[in-house]
């Protein structure tokens, strides 16, 4: 991997690109039917808990803007790497990991009180749904902290090479997809349920 | 989404690689600090507003804060794709953009079937519940 040559590396990172950004549009399709299912199965409450009852505003609102920070961060650390300022990029790339772990912490600590409170995935459909499309777009997050933290060892290994920008830009793609999913989360799961 | 931007002390090959005519080079493919900022400072916008109408309950008429609240997401996605996933439809010769496309349709479609198909299902197959148990949608 390490002994390509220019022209072969440069023709594998071009398709890349796209055939991660098509990745990517899947993985939306997973997300759409999560969605779906949610929109279906979202009104049955099996006489458990319903939205307005259990779902914290604040709290998602706090985990919004972590999600968001974390946007901009990354956003920073790719103009870091485009300056090839080697330290710049870990740093950025570490603050966008702090605010991911953030995130998750908050979410699994509402999904702990949620357990806690007999609002577990077995209580309703509703709750089922729930739990499986937050905790998708959670573990989403999770692997996606995994690979932010491999690639700063990368960077702090290898430096800037083509193939390190190459799984940079691709992480952004990712980290940035997920804001863009979390999004129809806090709008569609959270503010229009406590509506409902 | 494309790789060829040079980077100090690193082996120059850029020319050589835009001989091969790739066509997914551009200078703004990674987008600007400016770009940056503005998507930040347009998405806080787009998710306060939304979070301050449901949590303060200004607007009595919960369907039109839905609504208010659906287009406010929209609007974010679209300034999401564009300050922070920098689509535009030059990238790769256009075919993120077709696949983005692509999904959009599919997504609306599966989307707004399983609603229709599972709204008229407990409208039509459950006595009693004539108006649907679907009315919080």
């Amino acid at each position: 991997m390490f002994y390509e040559t220019d022209e072969h590396h440069h023709d594998a990172g071009g398709s890349t690109m796209l055939g991660f950004w098509l990745y990517l549009m899947s993985d939306c399709l997973i997300f759409a039917m999560l969605f779906a299912s949610y929109g279906v199965f979202g009104g049955s409450y099996a006489g458990g808990p319903q939205p307005h009852e259990i779902f914290e505003l604040p709290l998602v609102a706090l985990n919004t803007s972590m999600l968001l920070l974390s946007s901009i961060t990354y956003g920073f650390a790719m103009l870091a790497m485009n300056d090839g300022k080697v330290r710049a990029v870990q740093g950025w790339l570490a603050i966008t990991g702090l605010f991911g772990l953030a995130f998750l912490c908050i979410e699994l600590y509402e999904f702990a009180n949620l357990i806690h409170e007999g609002a577990g995935p077995q209580r309703s459909a509703f709750l089922s749904s729930f739990f499986t499309l937050v905790g998708t777009h959670g573990l989403h997050v999770t692997f996606g902290l995994i690979w932010l933290v491999t690639l700063m060892v990368q960077v702090g290994r290898k430096g800037l090479i083509a193939a390190n920008q190459r799984r940079l830009q691709c992480l952004s793609l990712f980290w940035h997809f997920l804001d863009v999913i979390w999004i129809g989360v806090f709008t569609f799961v959270y503010l229009l349920g406590v509506l409902r | 989404m494309s790789i060829d931007n040079p980077v100090a002390g690193q082996p120059h090959h850029d020319h050589a690689d835009d001989a091969h005519g790739h066509g997914h080079s551009s200078e703004e493919a990674h987008g600007t600090r400016k770009d940056y900022i503005i998507g930040f400072v347009l998405s806080v916008i787009l998710t306060a507003v939304p979070f301050g109408l449901v949590m303060s309950g200004i607007i009595t008429d919960t369907r039109v804060t839905a609504g208010i609240v659906m287009v406010f997401a929209l609007v974010q996605i679209v300034v999401h794709m564009i300050y922070f996933l920098h689509m535009n439809s030059k990238s790769e010769n256009g075919w993120t953009l077709m696949a983005l496309i692509f999904t959009i349709i599919v997504v609306t479609i599966c989307l707004a079937g399983s609603l229709w198909v599972m709204f008229h299902m407990n409208a039509n197959m459950m006595p009693g519940m004539a108006s649907g148990d679907m009315s919080g949608m």
